[in-house]
């Protein structure tokens, strides 16, 4: 059992990018309907994964630095990371074996 | 009839927006042991409309997102049986029908169907590439990026027109790109955007192109009259242009209108009997939420009786 991780402009280098997990962000607001459909997907996906991949949500509103480093002009989009590299990006709500099968790439 | 067949449901529900919640509130209410079937969670295409303020009962009108989650939270006071799960195709032969999930099948006397619709993609250069790069379908949910940005709307419907007129808020300017010269929009929603000094029209006119460097940085718009192809400096691009139905997994013996969208009787049947579509999905003149859930209400009442009558 894991938390989701809040992932912040200052912790996001050494939790997501530095890090030997691999790891999943979901970069989310509070405006966001869809952000709501996929926040409770994502922490039931750190449940079950949260011991091999580090999983966080980005609040894109506290922490514009991180998203813009991406590009990130919709939400909610997720990115698998590992050895700091992307691996996949999903844009926009969509169901759980969609995200897992992006989280199985980093397993 | 000696016995009825033994089924793991009497209705099941596909789709969890307005229209298939509210099919549960009554199917639940009318005591027939019904399971929702959602692919992500509850809510629907509203969770994405900034500003509902022609649903009834709601003075002020209220967001999307506050709308589905009432509806969700009504539905949890019945006894709804609510899964995630997709449907991959249906089973219509015969009486019992079956739904054909990734792991699983279950059976059913009755299924009505609220899958709704999906936003029509443009289909032209540029848009895939730029696919949260600065094209989206989603102006609630990625309006804020372009605070003092120059962005364009595609399309003159309601929903165009009511989501320009929101990325107001946002943008320094926002242009409304439509292929024709006059908006289908409801005349309330025209009438403020006329009044908007943000908002500029480009009539007659369509996106063949979009283009830049890391993100969006122009359209090519062609004017359809004249022929003629100008270029747009934006930073956004907001596609409305109508949607499609959700109806992949059909049977073939449902029948569908040219577009896809499934025909249904006055009761919400469709071609085949016990078999019923609501909301979206469904051929209907208007698609709104109240629509929606009164589409509901009727099919979950046809399912009702239907069910009484294998009883009998």
């Amino acid at each position: 059992m894991a938390e989701v991780l809040e992932v912040t402009d200052s912790n996001f280098e050494t939790e997501i990018i530095k890090s030997d997990k691999p790891a999943m962000v979901d970069f989310w607001a509070a405006w966001c309907g869809p952000c709501k459909m996929v926040a409770p997907v994502v922490k039931e996906l750190a449940e079950e994964y949260g011991d091999r991949v580090t999983i966080g949500k980005c609040n894109v509103d506290q922490n514009p630095v991180t998203p813009s480093r991406y590009g990130i002009r919709s939400i909610p989009t997720l990115i698998v990371f590992k050895d700091g590299q992307v691996v996949e990006q999903i844009i926009g709500a969509v169901p759980r074996d969609n995200i897992e099968a992006a989280l199985q790439k980093v397993l | 009839m000696d016995s009825v067949e033994s089924v793991d449901y009497e209705l099941v529900v596909i789709g969890g927006g307005p229209a298939g919640l509210t099919a549960g509130i009554y199917a639940a209410r009318s005591r027939l042991k019904v399971l929702l079937l959602e692919k992500v969670v509850p809510g629907g295409q509203i969770l994405t409309t900034d500003w509902i303020e022609n649903y009834p009962g709601f003075p002020e009108g209220l967001s999307g997102y506050d709308l589905a989650r009432k509806i969700a939270d009504q539905t949890a006071r019945f006894d709804v049986s609510i899964e995630t799960g997709e449907a991959l195709s249906i089973e219509c032969k015969g009486p019992v029908k079956r739904l054909i999930l990734k792991d699983r099948t279950i059976s059913t006397h009755t299924v009505i169907i609220a899958t709704g619709a999906s936003p029509n993609r443009l289909s032209v250069p540029g848009e895939e590439t730029y696919l949260g790069k600065g094209v989206s379908f989603c102006a609630t949910c990625d309006g804020p990026f372009y605070r003092d940005k120059i962005v364009a709307v595609m399309g003159g419907g309601d929903t165009a027109v009511q989501e320009g007129i929101f990325l107001t808020k946002f943008a320094e300017k926002v242009y409304i790109i439509h292929r024709r010269k006059e908006l289908r929009a409801t005349k309330i929603l025209q009438e403020r955007a006329f009044k908007n000094p943000k908002i500029e029209f480009i009539w007659d006119s369509v996106v063949t192109k979009i283009d830049g460097n890391d993100s969006v940085e122009k359209l090519l718009i062609k004017n359809v009259k004249t022929g003629s192809i100008s270029e747009l400096s934006v930073d956004g691009l907001f596609i409305f242009v109508g949607t499609h139905p959700n109806t992949d997994f059909l049977c073939e013996e449902i029948k569908t209108d040219e577009r896809g969208f499934i025909i249904a009787d006055k009761n919400m049947e469709t071609s085949v009997p016990g078999v019923y579509a609501v909301g979206d999905v469904r051929d209907t003149p208007l698609r709104q939420v109240v629509t929606a859930v009164g589409d509901a209400a009727i099919a979950a009442f046809s399912a009702e009786q239907y069910v009484e009558n294998l009883k009998l």
